[in-house]
């Protein structure tokens, strides 16, 4: 399993999230360590999304906790949570449809930006300096996704594939220690999903840990170092890939739903 | 616009009363003045935040009444203490106006907040319900339906000339105008800011902004507080120009006309509230010769519906992309330019 | 105590008619999700097709109740075909901005149409009223109250025990589902609106000669019966009809103890602290807020 070395960095401890009488998650404990990249997997409706929203705040779990870096996330708003380092995408594509490609970045360098109100009113010196040096960080963020072709374009008249990057591109200008992705590839052509494998990497060389959720079974397996598998609310499995793909639970758990692409 | 465009604009206004010889006509672009500042307060909240805040009325009735009750003086009890304040210069009741709103709208503000959509705009609603029955049933303080009159006009205090009262149009005509101003300057900056990006973020997709760490309350409070006393500086010049404020300062009608405003002028563009302000504050004189005001507020109504399905932007987008159509070689307007009329 | 008996006596007849108002705008409210701003025109519609039947054209009473209920269920279908199913897909705001400019244009035109003089209805019932030990009330509220009880019942029945009433609830749960099922969604959102605007007539007739008719008058109907579903929650009948009466007595004793002046805003001030503490309303079961 892990060597003793790495340091987890986010830990989900028996978290229990039930909706009046619907428990969707029963009782879900893992780990992330440091510089890893780990996917969150499981059958469709098995609590994944519901397990991103428990942990960075869109829902507060009924029991248990979550600590990232040693702080407790629960009872925290998201934008506290985004705050400390770690921000989630959305499963459905969430964008600011309405304003450009560079728009989207910029407003997600938010918190990179120190100007406050009376800063703002007065126009005092220093923001018309940081308002130039976020505009370049902005390009640096668009060079790396390589989305620098479509900086002018309004969001929503993106390509879905381009308009997926393009969150990640937004979560990635907050400066994040750890991003977790929600089902980033979906939807994605074997070629984008090719390259989305290498931009994952880049993303890791960077030093930023990355958990994500994804169905795409070829992608898992060939980006993450660990894998997690929640069904019906629990985790039932982890490990490095090749482990899971023979796990005989996760086959079980699968087959229910029908065969895993592999 | 241009960078010459908006001061062409001042300066056009600026001229008016130097040949505007009807009085009457300036007394009209002096309260449409004063409600194009109303308006821009408004759509700060409405258009670049997207909160659909209807008691808006509240704020400039709370201006206009702190104002006036600060400069005329008021001696009240309240629980069996008595609260006396001479009368304070004008300036000085036009400040606590607008701080005394300002702390509404952060009041208000934290606790609207907590809902959303409808509900929000009941809360909003109610609020401005609530002030005016205190407006007209605290008649110790506010002298209810008989209305606070003789409020003192403008009297600033001017270089060369010391304390000044502007009894007549023309230097009331020019403080608005310099308050309006300085409105349009206050929330232009703010918009075209890192400020105005978080409002316009949380306006567009508000998980997706606190998900990138933008603290969607704190800023929404923000807004309402400055929103709020940039109203109760309207409302603070519309009591010393009025001379006379009563319960009916506060009515739903007037939230409505600041509305329509903001909606036909076009909501979150920096002109938009005062081309629907001079559009809505000047046809109502000029058509009264043609129609009584029922029939007018008939057509206001019907062309808020049909404006909001057809031309859901409002005038002033339709007209700049219209313009911006015309000239595409132009170079590319920077994010600045766009976010202004996002 | 006896003046506190008569304002119980008081509330729980105004109980009555605020619950009209109530059910119709949550039923609105909770199958449609349109904050219906036309909820008060169609009160003081009620109201002045009543004073036309019965004064201007001397049409019976009960008859030109009834015909003015009719005619507020027919009102509100036309509302909702003409405006509302044409705006269906939009966002929120347009739909509220575009019901603020319905109500603006129908205010003004029951102004111009009846000017702004307040105008009275005359009743079949005799004078005097009943007087139940050391409490009395007018025989136009012991109608008023007969006749809000007998619809709230009737709602109900419809509601529950008829095959719309099980799509307007089944639309009220799940409307993608509902109209898999083959619930015509348009039919029922019609009869929605046109059924809630008929409660609001309705109170509004009842209203009317009990007080006085004008063009204003719908909203603080409006304003309240908002803070009827808010108490309630949204799509509650029973929510909808108990948050009436709760309504009644915190404006009649508030009114008799507190201040008489502040009666109206008793309402209010009622939702804000509500949604201070309790954002999805008191009653609420299942509910998103905004």
């Amino acid at each position: 399993m892990s060597a003793s070395a790495e340091t987890s960095i986010l830990e989900v401890d028996c978290i229990r999230v039930q909706f009046g009488g619907l428990i969707a998650i029963a009782s879900m404990t893992f780990h992330v360590n440091e510089g890893e990249i780990v996917s969150l997997i499981g059958p469709n409706g098995a609590g994944k999304t519901t397990a991103f929203n428990a942990i960075t705040g869109f829902l507060q779990p009924s029991a248990g906790e979550a600590r990232y870096l040693g702080q407790r996330l629960n009872g925290l708003k998201p934008n506290q949570v985004a705050t400390l380092g770690l921000v989630r995408t959305f499963q459905k594509t969430s964008l600011f449809g309405g304003n450009t490609v560079f728009e989207n970045i910029l407003i997600g360098l938010h918190r990179q930006g120190r100007q406050g109100l009376v800063g703002v009113l007065l126009r005092l010196p220093g923001m018309r300096a940081e308002e130039a040096r976020l505009r370049e960080e902005v390009q640096e963020i668009l060079d790396f996704i390589g989305l620098a072709h479509r900086t002018e374009e309004v969001a929503s008249a993106l390509p879905y594939g381009e308009q997926r990057l393009l969150e990640v591109a937004v979560s990635l200008a907050t400066h994040p220690k750890m991003l977790l992705l929600d089902e980033p590839a979906s939807g994605m052509n074997p070629a984008e999903t090719a390259s989305f494998v290498k931009l994952v990497k880049r993303i890791q060389a960077r030093g930023i840990t990355v958990l994500l959720v994804e169905h795409d079974m070829r992608l898992v397996m060939g980006i993450s170092d660990r894998v997690v598998v929640l069904n019906q609310g629990e985790i039932i499995a982890e490990g490095p890939p090749a482990e899971i793909q023979r796990h005989p639970e996760v086959i079980r758990a699968y087959l229910g739903q029908g065969a895993a692409h592999a | 616009m241009t960078r010459l465009g908006p001061w062409a604009v001042v300066l056009f206004f600026a001229s008016v009363p130097l040949w505007m010889t009807d009085q009457y006509f300036l007394h009209i672009l002096i309260t449409t003045g004063i409600f194009i500042i109303a308006a821009m307060s408004l759509n700060l909240l409405l258009g670049f935040t997207g909160q659909l805040s209807l008691g808006h009325v509240a704020f400039f009735g709370i201006g206009a009444y702190t104002s006036a009750l600060i400069s005329l003086g008021f001696d009240v009890n309240i629980f069996g203490q008595m609260l006396i304040l001479g009368p304070q210069p004008v300036w000085f009741g036009l400040f606590c106006g607008v701080i005394v709103a300002g702390l509404a709208g952060c009041f208000i503000g934290k606790v609207s907040f907590k809902v959303r959509g409808a509900y929000f705009v009941i809360v909003t609603i109610s609020f401005a319900e609530v002030v005016r029955l205190v407006a007209l049933n605290w008649v110790d303080l506010t002298e209810g339906p008989m209305a606070l009159n003789n409020i003192p006009p403008l009297t600033l205090w001017l270089p060369g000339l010391g304390d000044t009262t502007f009894w007549r149009k023309t230097p009331n005509y020019y403080v608005v105008l310099l308050v309006a101003v300085f409105s349009f300057e206050l929330i232009r900056r703010l918009v075209q800011s890192r400020i105005g990006r978080a409002l316009i973020a949380l306006r567009e997709n508000e998980p997706l902004a606190t998900s990138v760490g933008i603290d969607v309350t704190r800023y929404l409070v923000i807004v309402t507080v400055i929103s709020a006393g940039m109203a109760g500086a309207a409302g603070g010049l519309y009591s010393h120009y009025v001379r006379i404020v009563d319960p009916d300062v506060f009515l739903f009608i007037y939230t409505v006309t600041m509305v329509i405003m903001v909606i036909v002028g076009g909501k979150g563009t920096l002109w938009g509230p005062i081309v629907g302000g001079l559009l809505f504050g000047i046809l109502p004189e000029v058509l009264r010769e043609v129609a009584p005001p029922d029939v007018q507020w008939m057509i206001y109504g019907a062309a808020m519906i049909i404006i909001v399905i057809f031309l859901p932007q409002g005038i002033v987008p339709a007209v700049t992309s219209r313009w911006r159509e015309r000239r595409p070689a132009r170079n590319k307007s920077g994010p600045d330019e766009q976010l202004d009329q996002a | 105590m006896d003046q506190f008996l008569q304002h119980i006596l008081n509330a729980t007849i105004l109980g009555g008619t605020y619950a009209l108002l109530g059910i119709g705008l949550t039923l609105i409210f909770g199958i449609m999700r349109v904050v219906n701003f036309m909820h008060g025109e169609l009160y003081t519609f009620g109201a002045y097709m009543l004073y036309m039947f019965v004064m201007a054209l001397g049409v019976h009473f009960f008859f030109g109740l009834v015909l003015a209920i009719v005619l507020g269920v027919l009102l509100g279908a036309l509302i909702e075909f003409v405006l509302l199913r044409p705006i269906r897909g939009a966002d929120i705001d347009t739909t509220m901005l575009v019901m603020i400019g319905a109500w603006i244009a129908f205010q003004s035109l029951e102004q111009f149409t009846w000017s702004g003089v307040a105008k009275s209805i005359t009743t079949p019932f005799p004078a005097d009223p009943l007087v139940i030990g050391s409490v009395s009330v007018s025989w136009g509220r012991v109608f008023v109250f007969t006749v809000a009880i007998g619809l709230i019942i009737g709602s109900h029945a419809l509601i529950h025990r008829t095959r719309l009433g099980k799509a307007m609830r089944a639309t009220f749960q799940d409307r993608e589902t509902a109209a898999l099922m083959g619930v015509k969604i348009d039919r029922i959102y019609m009869a929605t609106y046109a059924f809630g605007s008929g409660l609001a007539a309705a109170a509004g007739a009842l209203l009317g000669p009990i007080y006085v008719v004008y063009p204003t008058m719908g909203d603080s109907a409006a304003l309240k019966s908002f803070a009827i579903v808010i108490l309630g929650g949204l799509g509650n009948f029973w929510g909808a009809a108990l948050g009436g009466f709760v309504l009644a007595f915190v404006e009649e004793l508030g009114a008799g103890y507190i201040s008489s002046g502040y009666r109206d805003a008793m309402g209010f001030v009622l939702i804000i602290i509500i949604l201070i503490f309790r954002p999805t309303g008191i009653f609420a079961r299942k509910e998103r807020v905004g």
